[in-house]
Formats: C-alpha cells, structure tokens, sequence
C-alpha cells in the first residue's frame, strides 16, 4: 500500500471549504450590481464535487489521519454522500426560489456551503472536541440561515430561538465531553471506548454519557428537547427548512450513533432505556401535536418530531442491525423531508402567501404535477410501501421487535396509523375541489431546470429506496460494520435468518 | 412453462401500470388520455383472458408461479402465481377495467389525466393482491390500493368527497398496522414470507397457539374491515354515494373477501375454525341489518351500499361455514355480485347523469321513457335478488344449502329471511324508479341509454344469464384447484360434524 497525504481523508471537507472561500470572494468582487445567482451554481458544483470525492473515498483503505482526529470508512462516506446530496438538492431549490432581490444572496450560498463542510466533519471527526468545532461551524451557519427572512417578525425570532436554545444544547455536549476527558484524560474516540470501562470514577462516565445525549438529542429535535423545532420551521425561509430539517439531523443521528456505539457501549443497560423512552415520547408527542396544526410548516416540524422517534426506535436494535436501520431511516427520512419542502416552497413561494393547510386545497386541480408530487411524499411520509418511507420504518421496527422491544414497535405502528390522519387531511385538502370565487394568493409555480433537478432527485430517491432498497442498505450495513469497534460484540449476525427454500 | 406464461402475471401487473406513465405524460386532448385508459385496460382484460386459456383445472398448487428474490434481508421476493381461488378474481378485475373507464368516460369532465392514471395504478394494485404469494408483496399492494381510491374521492366525490375519503382510508389503513406487526412477527418467528411455506409451519404446529391466536386475528380485523363485516362498516354508505361510479364498482368487496379465504382461513385454519362461531353470528346479523337499512334508505346509492353490505356478509357466513361446498359458492357468488353490482352501478350512474338527482322518491314511470334502461335494469336487479337461471342464484342456492345442511339451521333461515327481504328492497326500488306515474324529475327529456352505456351493459347482462345456466364453466376450476391445505381441513371438520355433540359444541 503507498502511502497517501493525510488530506485525501478529508477531502470533501476541502472541497467544500474551497467552495465556500470562492463564492465568498466572487461575491466580493463581481459589481453590487450583477445577480449573484451563477454564485448558486457554483456552490452547487462545488457540493457535487465533494460528493463525487466521497464516492471516491471509497477507494482508501478504512483508517484515520491527521493524528486520530478524522476518520474515514463506509460509514463516514455513507453519510458524506447523505449530507451532500440533500445540501445539493437545497442548494438547486434556492436557485429557483430565492427572489432576485433578497439582501446578501452571495453570503446565503456560503453559508449552506460552511454548514455542509460541518455536517460532513461532524460524521468523520474521531476527536470529540474536532466534533464540537464541527457542530459550531454547521450550527452557526444554520442560525444565520434561519433568520434569512429578516424583514419579517418571525424570521429573527426564530433565529434567536434557535441560536439561544442551540448554543445552551451544545453548552451540554461540551460539559459531557469535558467530564469524559476528566475521567479517563483523553478525548479521542477509540481511546475513550479503550479507557472508558476502567475509568476511575464511573459517575463521571454517566454524567458525561447523559450529557453528551442531551446535546445531541436537541439537535435531531427529539422530545423533550423538540420545543424550538415548530417556531424555527415556521419563521426560517422553506429552502431553508429544507435543508434545515435534514441534513444537520443527518449529522446528528450520525454523531448519535457513534457516541452510543462506539464511545458507550458498555453502558448499554443505561441508555437503551433512555432511548426507548425519548423513542416513545418523541413519535407521541409529535404526532399528537401535529395533529392539531393548520400551518403546513408547523405541522411538519412535529412530524419530523414524530421521525426523531421512529428513528430512535432502530436503537433498540441489536449491534449493527440497530445501525443499519438506523442510517437507513436516516436516507428514506432526508430524501421525502427534503422533497415535500421543496414542493412546498415551490407551492408557497419564498414569501409565503400560502401558510394554511386550507390554502392548499385544490392544489390538484391547479397544479396536477407539483399536486401529486406533494401527495407522493405525504404518502412516502405516512409510509405506503414502495416508498422510501415504508422500508424506513420497517427496518426501524423490526430492529426493535429483534431487540425485544415489541412495546416499542407497537407504539410506533399504532403512532403510524394516528399520523396517517394528518398527512392525509393535507393530501385531500390538495384533492379537494377549489373553493369557487376564492382568489388564489400565490402565482402559478415557475418550473425552472433547477428546482426541477431539485424535486426529480429528491422523489428519485424515495421511490428507489422503496422498490430497490437493496443497494442503499447494504451500504448501510458495510457502515454498520466498519463503525462497530472490535471491543463491541460484532459477531452478532446482521442478516436475518434466512427463509428454507 | 412456455416464456409467456412465466411473464404473463408481470405483463398484467405492468401494463395498467405502464398506461397510468402513458396517460400521465401525454398531453389533455382529443380525450387522448380516456382512449389511453380504454385501450390499456382492454389489453389487461385481453392478457387475464390467457389464464384461464392457460390454467390446468385439476392441478393443485399454484400455477403461472414465479419467484424472485426482491430484497435480500428481510427475505423478500417478487412472488406471484394463481390458483382456481384467485384466478376468475382476476379476470373479474380485468373486465371491469374497461367498463369501468367506459362508464367515466363523459361522467368525468375535468383533470381527466389524474382520474385515469389513479384509476390504472388502482388497477394494479387490485391485481397484485390477488395474485401475490409473499406477505410483504401482498401487504405493499393492499396499502396501496388504499391511496389512489382516497385521492380520487376527494377530488371527484359528489358533495361531501373529503370527509368519505379521510374516513375510508383510516377506516382501512388503522386495521393494517396490527397486520404488518402481526407479520412481521410471523417473519420474526419462521423467518420467511413465503405464504405457502407460513402454511406449512403454522400447520406443522410448531408456532405458540396462543399467540397464532392473536396474529390470526390481526389478519381477520384487517380483512373484516376491507369486506365490511357488521359492526365495522362505518366507512361503506359514504364511500358508495360519494365515489366515482367506476370506482365503487371495482372496489366494492373483492379484496376482503379474497384475502379471508387466502390469507385467514387458509393460513389460520383452526383459529379460523376457532372464531367461525362468531363470524358466522355477525354474518346473519350483517345480512340482516343490511336488509333492513336498506329497505328505508331515501338515496340510492345508500340503498346499494346497504345491500352490499347485506350480500357480502352472505359470502362471509358462507366463508366462516368451513365447507367446501361453501367455499365454492363463495367464490361465485363474489363474481356474480363483481358483475351484478357493475351492472347496478353503470345503471345507477347512467340515470343520475341524466337527471342529477339521487333521491329515489323524485323518481318515477321511467320505464316508458328508458325502456332499454329498464330491461336491463329489471334483469340485474333480478339476478341480483337470486332468480333461478340468473347468477345470483347459483352462489345464494350453494351457501344457504351447505348452510342449512352442515352448519346451521337456524343461522341458514335468518339469513334467508335477508335474502326475502333483499328481494323486496330491490324490487320496490324497481317500481319506484320505473313504474308508478311520472314525476316531475323523470318528465324532463332524456334519452334512453347511448351505444356507449348499451355496449358495456350487454356484455354484462349476457354474462348473468351464461354464469346462471352454466356455472359448471367455473366451479370446475374453483373446485378442483382450492389448494389441499384447505381440503385437508375440510375433511377434518367433516370427521367433527359427523359426531353430534361435538358438532352441538359447534353450532
């Protein structure tokens, strides 16, 4: 094996940061005057480069760099392509839909593209205060993002929301990390697993297991630290929420899953209850909530509440079979989130005229395709088969039911058919007749190529990954396996028992 | 296996599937997109035909099987195949595909292009049901069929569309999560979904009674459901008087009743046998009641719901006798009530678009007006009543005897006072709607039913009266080919019943 340069670990990263440094020098030197939307373009193919340079990871051999700070395997590459694609498909949607006239559109592309480098480091970082840098850089972006809008009341509040809320949740992450440093005196992730089981003081150890969840559980919106989630969706611009409601979550389920598997998996008795319980309360508070919502927005930040949970659930699977569920949920969850805001801004328009379910109504008749791409999603959100979401939470549920958590999974599918009511109640609303005399608010949809491309990707993907979801799990799986230190049983079996044929 | 019989089940699964893409893409115009529905679903109805062309009567097992891995973990496979249960299903659902786009043809007016391509995915989930051999396969399609019938009622229900629609998807969709965790808990336990394999580990009686019990009856909730079966048919009434003509007749009953015979009774047999009792009471309860709400209904496609709803629990106590006999009569008499309700439905559709009324008592004296309307209507509504000669009497004739004869009595004579009663709601719906003195809706001037209505109406009349004289066409396949499982177990009840306490126990 020839020796390769430490930055071919982490080149998406470069890719991505080089991207982000350009538009932030093109916006500077292009006239005021001249549209800044080529500067989309840009950080589109930049993103798609670094997706194609995640592809290419593939290639390495599994190992780390940079003195054990950055790592990559199937796993970090898995979610690398996760990460990228969904911030392409915000990215190609924010071409057609920002206004020409919104302030500072140089700034917006940068900063989708800085998150993205974050999201990416967060989920190859092996060092939990590279992690934490990680968490800064896509959070911060996030929290400018959110107040994109600032011209109206809602788009500050809930910047400040989520920035007061964000920055108090990693305050949390940072107190876990510290006191794992303060017990065994190392930060870097193997090592800790290492030196964890002998550490000298085991309080220290669950304190930090504990906090490290909370901060991390803010951050995939799972309740009870969900509340900022229906303000933030509401107030932050639909491109946004897009890439907002999926991505860093992405990141975060990913961090999620090596801070269990990898850090604590000694301390299985204790956060297997936890997360069961968070499972149970997250889809049940959400669906519950989501329930009563008439804002669109709203009533889709508690169902990704209600996702949070369902996602959850796959950790009460054993070992890998957990993990490969769990990414896998992650896929089918970032392809139809992704997709039904994208449809929604396109409906809605940047600045929102349509806010309401009932504004929805006679979508159908309207706009028969952007109609039924809308119902498309609901019904892959419900999770009809041959949809992503289907196979989502039926690996989700069965990696419960495979770890004894019958309960769990029979809340989730009785959790199912409650959420059934409202993504319904909006997919009839669109087929409703219109109301006759009612003018409608917002103009005809534009199509343009790339918010076409946008929709085309994100609905390609949750129709692939529920007829042939073949292909992504098994990268799910090799994930699964390259993620599971040797100290963890890891010759459980991830396959099933096969059927006599 | 010649290469066309291997394929001929994909073939007829893709083609609707293909002409709902077709009619999704070309352009509104020139009714492009109802020429498209029309000639896809001819050529389904066309591909069904080769089935029974094709099929061994007298083969057990299922024919035209193909199996496919699908996915590799959890173990599922594209596996379809037909056996004399499912096979005239099929072919059912195939002819009234085009019937059904025939009678849409001038009812539906706007968003032509989303109407058909629902109604053709509709189309294919209808098939995969009846002809798919994996759990998960099955269940992906049951779930389906669910979407394109609620959107399409939404968009094209008469008044009150969305709130028939919410209410018949959860109606069906709440009962399906206990299904998927009750197979999914079958896969946890035998590790596969192949249904003929589940059959022989739940009959090998490896698997804990007590909860095969519970999943049993996860499965029958489901179905009971879908048919409907008494108490739980909430959802039926504003589904029949709110849903487009085409679709309330290819929905309507098949694939509950399908789905008992295959996946309850014949993967559950003893706990079948175990809650039949039940079923059979609230059959005649539903049989009953459906009379007797029919007999006051004001509209009537509430008065059709609740006949439907009165002759599907007839099936149902013929499915819960466990008798061969039974059985066979059951199977026909679903296809004589696909065909007689088609009928009913086109007719019904035909006077509504003329007079846009719905109310029986505005009726009156059609029948020298529409006198064509009213022959055909006259010979429907008698097979539907079960004359001699007509379909309708082959099916009722064969449940109510086995009834009688191996189950019960006094079940057989209550649900044959349902069937008197049945006799009366519908004929005196016949003189309301076309004897008596002209009233003032029938006054306004229409016309008697047009080449299109006469030519899709024909083939159905002619097939009453051919399932009436000849039903032997088709009990033989059904007969001959109900996979053995079921016949074992139908020897097994005899043995029970020809000891009379125990079948005392039974009753």
């Amino acid at each position: 094996m020839t020796p390769f340069p430490d930055i071919l670990r982490i080149l998406p990263e470069v890719v991505l940061t080089l991207t982000g440094v350009a538009i932030m020098l093109l916006d500077a030197a292009i006239p005021p005057a001249w549209p800044r939307r080529s500067l989309g373009w840009v950080a589109a193919i930049g993103t798609t480069l670094a997706l194609w340079t995640s592809l290419w990871q593939l290639s390495l051999p599994q190992g780390t760099g940079f003195f054990q700070t950055v790592e990559t395997s199937a796993f970090t590459v898995f979610f690398h392509v996760l990460i990228c694609g969904i911030v392409l498909v915000a990215l190609l949607l924010s071409l057609d839909t920002l206004p020409a006239t919104t302030h500072h559109q140089g700034e917006y592309y940068a900063l989708v593209v800085f998150g993205a480098v974050g999201m990416c480091l967060m989920t190859s970082a092996i060092e939990l205060l590279l992690v934490f840098v990680a968490l800064e850089i896509s959070s911060i972006s996030t929290y400018i993002l959110a107040g994109y809008r600032k011209q109206t009341v809602k788009g500050p509040e809930a910047a400040i929301k989520y920035f007061l809320l964000g920055s108090f949740a990693t305050a949390f992450l940072l107190y876990g990390i510290a006191l794992a440093f303060g017990a065994t005196g190392t930060t870097q992730i193997y090592e800790l697993a290492r030196r964890l089981p002998t550490a000298q003081n085991p309080t220290f150890v669950i304190a930090s297991l504990a906090l490290m969840l909370v901060g991390i559980l803010f951050k995939v919106s799972a309740a009870p630290f969900h509340v900022w989630t229906p303000d933030v969706y509401e107030g932050a611009p639909t491109p946004v929420v897009a890439l907002l409601s999926t991505a860093p979550k992405a990141a975060a389920f990913a961090l999620l899953l090596r801070v269990i598997y990898e850090i604590f998996p000694s301390l299985h008795s204790l956060w297997a209850p936890l997360l069961w319980i968070v499972a149970a309360l997250s889809m049940t508070v959400g669906n519950l909530a989501a329930l009563r919502q008439k804002n669109v927005k709203r009533m889709l930040a508690y169902s990704s509440i209600a996702h949070a949970g369902y996602l959850l659930a796959a950790f009460a699977g054993i070992g890998s079979i957990g993990i490969t569920a769990a990414s896998f949920y992650t896929a089918a969850y970032a392809a139809m989130n992704a997709g039904i805001f994208a449809v929604i801004t396109l409906v809605a328009g940047y600045d929102e005229q349509l806010n309401d379910i009932d504004d929805f109504r006679g979508l159908l008749h309207r706009s028969p395709l952007l109609g039924i791409l809308l119902v498309f999603f609901l019904i892959s959100l419900i999770g009809i088969p041959f949809t992503g979401g289907f196979f989502g939470k039926f690996y989700s549920f069965t990696a419960a039911v495979d770890g004894g958590a019958i309960v769990l999974a029979i809340i989730g599918l009785l959790n199912s058919g409650l959420a059934a009511a409202y993504y319904l109640r909006f997919a009839l609303a669109t087929a409703q007749q219109p109301v006759s005399g009612k003018p409608i608010a917002a103009p005809k949809p534009a199509l343009g190529a790339a918010v076409i491309a946008a929709i085309f990707l994100a609905a390609a993907a949750t129709l692939i990954l529920g007829i042939a979801p073949g292909a992504t799990l098994g990268a799910a799986q090799s994930a699964s396996h390259t993620l599971q230190t040797p100290t963890v049983e890891t010759n459980l079996p991830t396959v099933p028992v096969q059927s006599p044929q | 296996m010649t290469a066309i019989d291997h394929s001929i089940l994909a073939l007829i699964l893709l083609v609707p599937l293909a002409g709902a893409l077709l009619v999704a893409f070309a352009p509104d115009r020139w009714k492009l997109p109802n020429w498209i529905a029309l000639l896809t679903t001819l050529a389904t109805f066309v591909l069904t035909l080769h089935l029974p062309a094709h099929f061994v009567a007298g083969q057990p097992g299922f024919q035209f099987e193909v199996n496919i891995p699908w996915i590799e973990s959890p173990a599922i496979s594209y596996h379809v195949g037909i056996d004399g249960l499912s096979l005239w299903l099929v072919v059912l659902a195939g002819l009234l595909a085009p019937i059904g786009v025939v009678a849409s043809w001038n009812a539906i007016q706007t968003r032509r292009k989303i109407f058909f391509s629902l109604f053709l995915i509709q189309q294919t989930a209808m098939l995969g049901v009846f002809v798919a051999l994996d759990l998960i396969l099955y269940y992906a399609f049951w779930e389906l069929s669910l979407v394109p019938m609620a959107i399409l009622i939404a968009m094209f229900g008469r008044k009150e569309g969305y709130r028939a629609a919410l209410r018949f998807f959860l109606f069906t969709f709440i009962p399906s999560a206990p299904l998927l965790v009750a197979i999914l808990w079958l896969y946890a336990r035998t590790g596969t979904f192949n249904f003929a394999d589940l059959q022989f580990q739940i009959a090998s009686g490896v698997l804990p009674a007590g909860a095969l019990y519970w999943v049993a009856l996860a499965f029958l909730f489901a179905f009971a459901v879908k048919v409907p079966v008494f108490p739980l048919h909430g959802w039926l009434a504003d589904t029949y008087s709110e849903a487009p003509v085409a679709l309330a007749m290819v929905v309507a009953g098949k694939l509950g009743l399908y789905s008992m015979l295959r996946f309850h009774v014949g993967l559950f047999p003893t706990q079948a046998r175990q809650i039949a009792p039940i079923l059979i009471a609230l059959a005649v309860i539903g049989v009953l009641y459906g009379a007797c709400l029919a007999l006051v209904q004001r509209d009537f496609w509430r008065l059709i719901a609740f006949a439907a709803l009165s002759h599907l629990s007839l099936i149902v106590l013929a499915i819960y006798g466990i008798t061969f006999t039974g059985w066979s009569g059951a199977v026909y008499q679903i296809l004589s009530h696909g065909v007689v309700d088609g009928a009913i439905f086109l007719l019904l559709g035909a006077l509504e678009l003329r007079y846009a009324t719905t109310t029986i008592s505005s009726f009156g004296g059609l029948a020298v007006k529409l006198p064509r309307a009213a022959t055909y209507f006259v010979i429907t509504t008698l097979a539907m009543i079960g004359l001699p000669l007509l379909s309708g009497f082959v099916g009722e004739f064969l449940i109510l005897s086995t009834t009688f004869t191996q189950v019960s009595r006094g079940w057989a004579i209550a649900a044959a006072v349902g069937v008197i009663l049945g006799a009366a709601y519908m004929l005196w719906l016949v003189q309301r709607l076309f004897y008596g003195p002209e009233s003032e809706v029938a006054a306004k001037p229409a016309t008697d039913l047009r080449f299109g209505e006469w030519a899709i109406l024909t083939p159905l009349i002619v097939l009453m009266f051919i399932m009436g004289v000849a039903p032997s066409l088709w009990l033989n396949t059904i007969q001959t080919s109900v996979h053995p499982p079921l016949i074992r177990e139908q020897m097994k009840y005899m043995e029970v019943l020809q000891t009379p306490a125990q079948s005392e126990v039974q009753r």
